[in-house]
């Protein structure tokens, strides 16, 4: 099977389990929908894997294939067809993204059971990786396009999940809203390589890459920072971040899937997929990039404050997406996918096992409240420790190689860049410090009423089941959560996928251990091979960083425990009597949502107002359309006064006129 | 006698038939000045006839005498249907067909 | 001889005239109008006419005016009340009117001296209105005519018995007095009335104003 063919099947399958889902659902029931769901994924992974050695079975040459499969719209300037692009960049997207989704199928197959809306998650979900995998597979800006709006789509339909909650809604919204000024930018931004380039083709576009940056380069740079707009909104970079954190009202194994592994990992691939361009405008890269390390700096610092579980892991995702912003936008182009990968595993990891505390805790996400797991939930505990160790960056676990690369290839170019490397290195150690914050936290301490409840093997169930951000009161129909909680100590699907999930993150790291293997580099190198950023390597470097690299993330684990490992957190309170101003500036993270309603929100909608009230009330209303309305009324009803009813006005009127016209023929001879 | 006489009572009877048209309120009254103007018109008639010397203006005014009878036969049809229907005889009285 | 007997026709044709306008009994402006038939009939004779003159005779004041004469009687010849509604600026309008095309009309007849019309008229031929004349050329030259006015007269005949005719049901009780037919459509129907608003307010619509005297006619304005 070629690697396209073994592509559109990739596509395919999850696209048939939406269909199958969505229209079947009266008759589907039970648990049926999510083993659709799940063997469609699976499907698409084992296509994936064809794809993989399909393509590897080629020549070094051949690599790169397109695949069409219906012309659009083809004119003299505008080339929209259905065409792929099947090389190893999409290969590695589309594995990392059918894989990952396959386990978190899996994972929820038994975390959603019992919600009165199972086959709708896995309709909307399957649609998501439909339109995930038609982004990375898209072989020209028209289905880049398409996909990308599709993934919003896909996004607000499953954070607003539980749609009766106005939260949940709200948050959908907002991140809908942002995702939509990100489509905005990034079809704005094709258009203005489209006006000089002539093709929506990526290939196409990119064997012009040279000129367009000598002949149009405000054109180029132009378009390229406006992709960035939109990269910058998909992925939860400054400043359209606002919505990643209010993005986990939805479900958990939502917020691992889109909101760690995949979605927001879109924006990353993008810089990757158009690096011929962005190496031809500096400008555009330097954006990027600094926008980037400005991101993995702010999000770690609100990660330090938070309470909630979940945005814990939010605002961890933001400040790695960071990393991987910084790293593709610089030139660090495997670094960065690489790092997009084990991200992907451990991050996906993290959420799961959050899940699955959640659920001990019954649905409470308050950081507060949690203590003392240790015990209770072991398997829980213990994936809690891999992905954190992943995170922080602890060697050998994979999160300590792609970080590091990263950061390495900053101190390799030098110049400016030493100061990105000098801030990587920080926040790798706030990393750190908010992941085992976390951890402990939660796990060690005076177990709390729910940790020793099923300590006795009886899972705690609230009261009453009320909404975990404001506490309403709700019910368990359709639109609100479902009664029953799964965790992964009895839940067998959970298991298995969140194990599979902690081997990876374990082990994931052996496909680019400096000097040891290139798999990955070798790999991605005929996508990546006419880059003309190549720094030169740098072995003294190469050693520092990784040592650097390690000790600060064990230091964090130690800081982190000191603070709120032992003497149950009584350090923690003291250290937030001792700043407090600060304390607060990072808890309202950074004041952003207040500023983006000061100067976005409210603007516009005094703008509406004004509309309404004035423009469209007295002006179109009442001139525009009143005046000639008014108008014709006032000449009908001259004109009507003639008509009275009266018969001698209308015989007197007859002979009056008869009485003209003879005077008129009188005058007219004479 | 010259022509123009004839012509000159048919002016003054027709200006009176109109003049009353105009002024009386019983329709019964202003079907009898329509008829008025209608006998004007044939005397005119009939007088172009004389001095023509054929008869087709004698011709025209039995056609006028038989339009003016069917006329009186439906206006004082709509008479009587007011009278049976109890309304005022009275024209200023009907006016609902008014814009 | 012939100027005498105009005289006397003309004067007669035209008192019978102001009769009909002026009498304010319609029984006496019928009889007024009879008179003024038979002066025209007069005139006609003097004109050689004598078919016509017969046939106005027969015709008009013999079964017209019976007609009239009938539904006068049959509806009550009741005074007209003095006061129009237009006030007497109406009156004094229409007669000025009026007289302002009798002027109009006399100066075209007699002003344009009479170039147009030979004032003698063509020479007699025997038989000129004598009904085998008459009869030839209604049967030759105006048959058409004469078979559509037949058929006119057809019409007249069913649309008065139709007009008149006793609906069942609709005249109510015999001391009903209905001031105004209720032919508004009902509220909310878009009569154009409702379309214009105030522009022209009107009383309450659809109620049968039973015994009511002014109602809300008062509202309205006349036109004039």
């Amino acid at each position: 099977m070629s690697p396209t063919t073994a592509a559109w099947l990739a596509l395919a399958c999850p696209l048939a389990g939406t269909v199958v889902n969505a229209l079947g659902f009266k008759v589907i029931k039970g648990k049926l929908p999510g083993v659709i769901g799940t063997v469609a994924l699976a499907a698409a992974f084992l296509f994936a894997l064809i794809a993989l050695f399909s393509l590897q079975g080629r020549g070094g040459e051949h690599r790169q294939l397109v695949s069409s499969l219906y012309d659009y719209a083809v004119t003299g300037t505008v080339d929209a067809k259905l065409s792929i692009l099947v090389d190893p960049l999409s290969i590695l997207m589309m594995l990392v993204v059918t894989g990952v989704s396959t386990l978190i199928h899996l994972y929820s197959f038994a975390y959603m059971s019992g919600d009165r809306g199972y086959t709708r998650f896995f309709a909307y979900l399957n649609f998501f990786v439909f339109s995930m995998l038609l982004l990375v597979l898209a072989g020209n800006f028209f289905l880049l396009i398409v996909g990308w709006a599709f993934v919003g789509a896909a996004s607000y339909l499953l954070i607003s999940f539980w749609y009766r909650r106005t939260t949940a809604t709200s948050a959908g919204i907002k991140a809908f809203v942002i995702n939509v000024v990100g489509d905005i930018g990034l079809t704005l931004g094709a258009f203005f390589i489209l006006k000089n380039s002539h093709t929506l083709d990526f290939l196409g576009t990119f064997s012009q890459a040279k000129e367009l940056g000598a002949d149009h380069h405000g054109d180029l740079t132009a378009g390229l920072i406006l992709l960035l707009v939109g990269a910058f909104a998909k992925s939860a970079q400054l400043p359209f971040h606002t919505w990643l954190p209010d993005a986990m009202e939805g479900p958990t194994p939502v917020s691992a899937l889109i909101h760690a592994a995949t979605m927001v990992t879109a924006g990353v691939y993008l810089i990757a997929r158009m690096h011929p361009l962005f190496e031809q405008s500096v400008a555009a890269a330097d954006v990027g990039t600094i926008i980037g390390a400005v991101t993995l700096f702010v999000a770690a610092t609100i990660g330090m404050v938070v309470t909630d579980l979940k945005r814990v892991i939010a605002y961890s995702t933001m400040s790695q997406i960071g990393y991987m912003i910084m790293g593709v936008s610089s030139g660090a182009y495997v670094a960065g996918l690489f790092h997009l990968m084990t991200h992907a595993f451990f991050k996906a990891l993290l959420f799961m096992s959050a899940g699955s505390l959640i659920s001990a805790m019954g649905s409470n996400q308050n950081l507060n409240d949690m203590r003392g797991f240790r015990k209770a939930m072991p398997f829980t505990f213990g994936c809690f420790v891999i992905g954190g160790l992943a995170l922080a960056g602890v060697p050998p676990f994979s999160g300590f190689f792609s970080k590091d690369e990263i950061l390495l290839f900053q101190a390799e170019t030098g110049g400016w860049h030493w100061v990105l490397y000098v801030v990587g290195y920080i926040t790798a150690l706030m990393t750190a410090v908010y992941t085992w914050r976390m951890i402990f936290r939660a796990f060690w301490g005076e177990p709390v009423e729910q940790a020793v409840e099923l300590e006795h093997g009886h899972l705690w169930h609230a009261p009453q089941p009320t909404n975990p951000a404001n506490g309403e009161v709700e019910d368990t129909d359709v639109g609100f959560p479902g009664p029953e909680h799964h965790i992964a100590e009895w839940a067998l699907p959970m298991k298995i996928a969140m194990g599979t999930l902690a081997v990876l993150a374990t082990v994931g790291g052996v496909v680019l251990i400096p000097k040891t293997t290139t798999w990955l580099d070798t790999f991605l190198e005929p996508v990546f091979k006419d880059s003309t950023v190549q720094p030169a390597g740098s072995d003294g470097l190469l050693w520092f960083g990784l040592a650097l690299g390690a000790a600060l993330g064990v230091l964090g684990i130690f800081i982190a425990y000191t603070i709120w490992g032992k003497a149950n957190g009584e350090v923690a309170t003291r250290l937030r009597e001792r700043v407090p101003a600060l304390h607060r500036f990072f808890a309202n993270k950074w004041y952003f949502d207040e500023l983006v309603d000061f100067v976005v929100v409210r603007p516009f909608g005094w703008f509406g107002r004004f509309g309404q009230q004035t423009f469209e009330r007295i002006f179109v209303n009442g001139t525009l359309i009143g005046g000639p309305s008014t108008l014709v009324r006032a000449g009908s009803a001259a004109v009507r006064a003639v008509q009275s009813g009266f018969l001698r006005a209308y015989a007197a009127l007859l002979l009056v006129g008869a009485g003209a016209v003879i005077l008129y023929f009188l005058i007219q001879s004479s | 006698m010259d022509i123009g006489w004839y012509l000159t009572v048919s002016a003054i009877v027709f200006c009176i038939g109109a003049g009353g048209v105009m002024v009386r309120r019983s329709p019964l009254v202003i079907l009898l000045c329509l008829e008025l103007m209608l006998n004007a018109a044939n005397l005119d008639l009939i007088a172009f006839s004389r001095m023509w010397g054929n008869g087709d203006g004698q011709i025209f005014a039995i056609i006028v005498m038989v339009v003016a009878a069917c006329e009186v036969c439906i206006g004082l049809g709509l008479v009587v249907a007011m009278f049976r229907r109890r309304l005022p005889i009275d024209v200023d009285e009907m006016r609902e067909l008014h814009g | 001889m012939a100027a005498v007997f105009f005289f006397i026709a003309g004067i007669g044709a035209i008192a019978g005239a102001i009769g009909v306008a002026t009498v304010r009994n319609p029984f006496y402006a019928v009889l007024a109008l009879v008179s003024h038939l038979l002066s025209l009939a007069a005139l006609f004779l003097l004109l050689r006419a004598e078919f016509i003159a017969a046939a106005q005779v027969v015709v008009y004041a013999g079964a017209v005016m019976v007609l009239y004469v009938f539904v006068v009687a049959y509806v009550g010849s009741q005074d007209e009340p003095v006061r129009p509604v237009g006030g007497p600026g109406l009156r004094l309008a229409s007669i000025v009117f009026a007289v302002l095309i009798a002027v109009e009309l006399l100066i075209a007849v007699l002003g344009s001296g009479l170039k147009g019309i030979d004032g003698r008229g063509a020479p007699y031929e025997a038989g000129f209105g004598s009904p085998a004349a008459i009869g030839e050329l209604l049967l030759t030259r105006f048959l058409f005519p004469f078979e559509a006015a037949s058929f006119l007269l057809l019409m007249a005949a069913v649309g008065a018995v139709v007009l008149a005719r006793r609906r069942g049901g609709l005249e109510g009780g015999e001391d009903e007095v209905l001031r105004a037919i209720p032919t508004r459509l009902p509220k909310g129907a878009g009569s154009i009335a409702e379309g214009v608003g105030d522009i022209n307010p009107t009383g309450d619509i659809g109620r049968p104003a039973i015994g009511a005297t002014t109602g809300g006619d008062g509202k309205e304005e006349g036109g004039w």
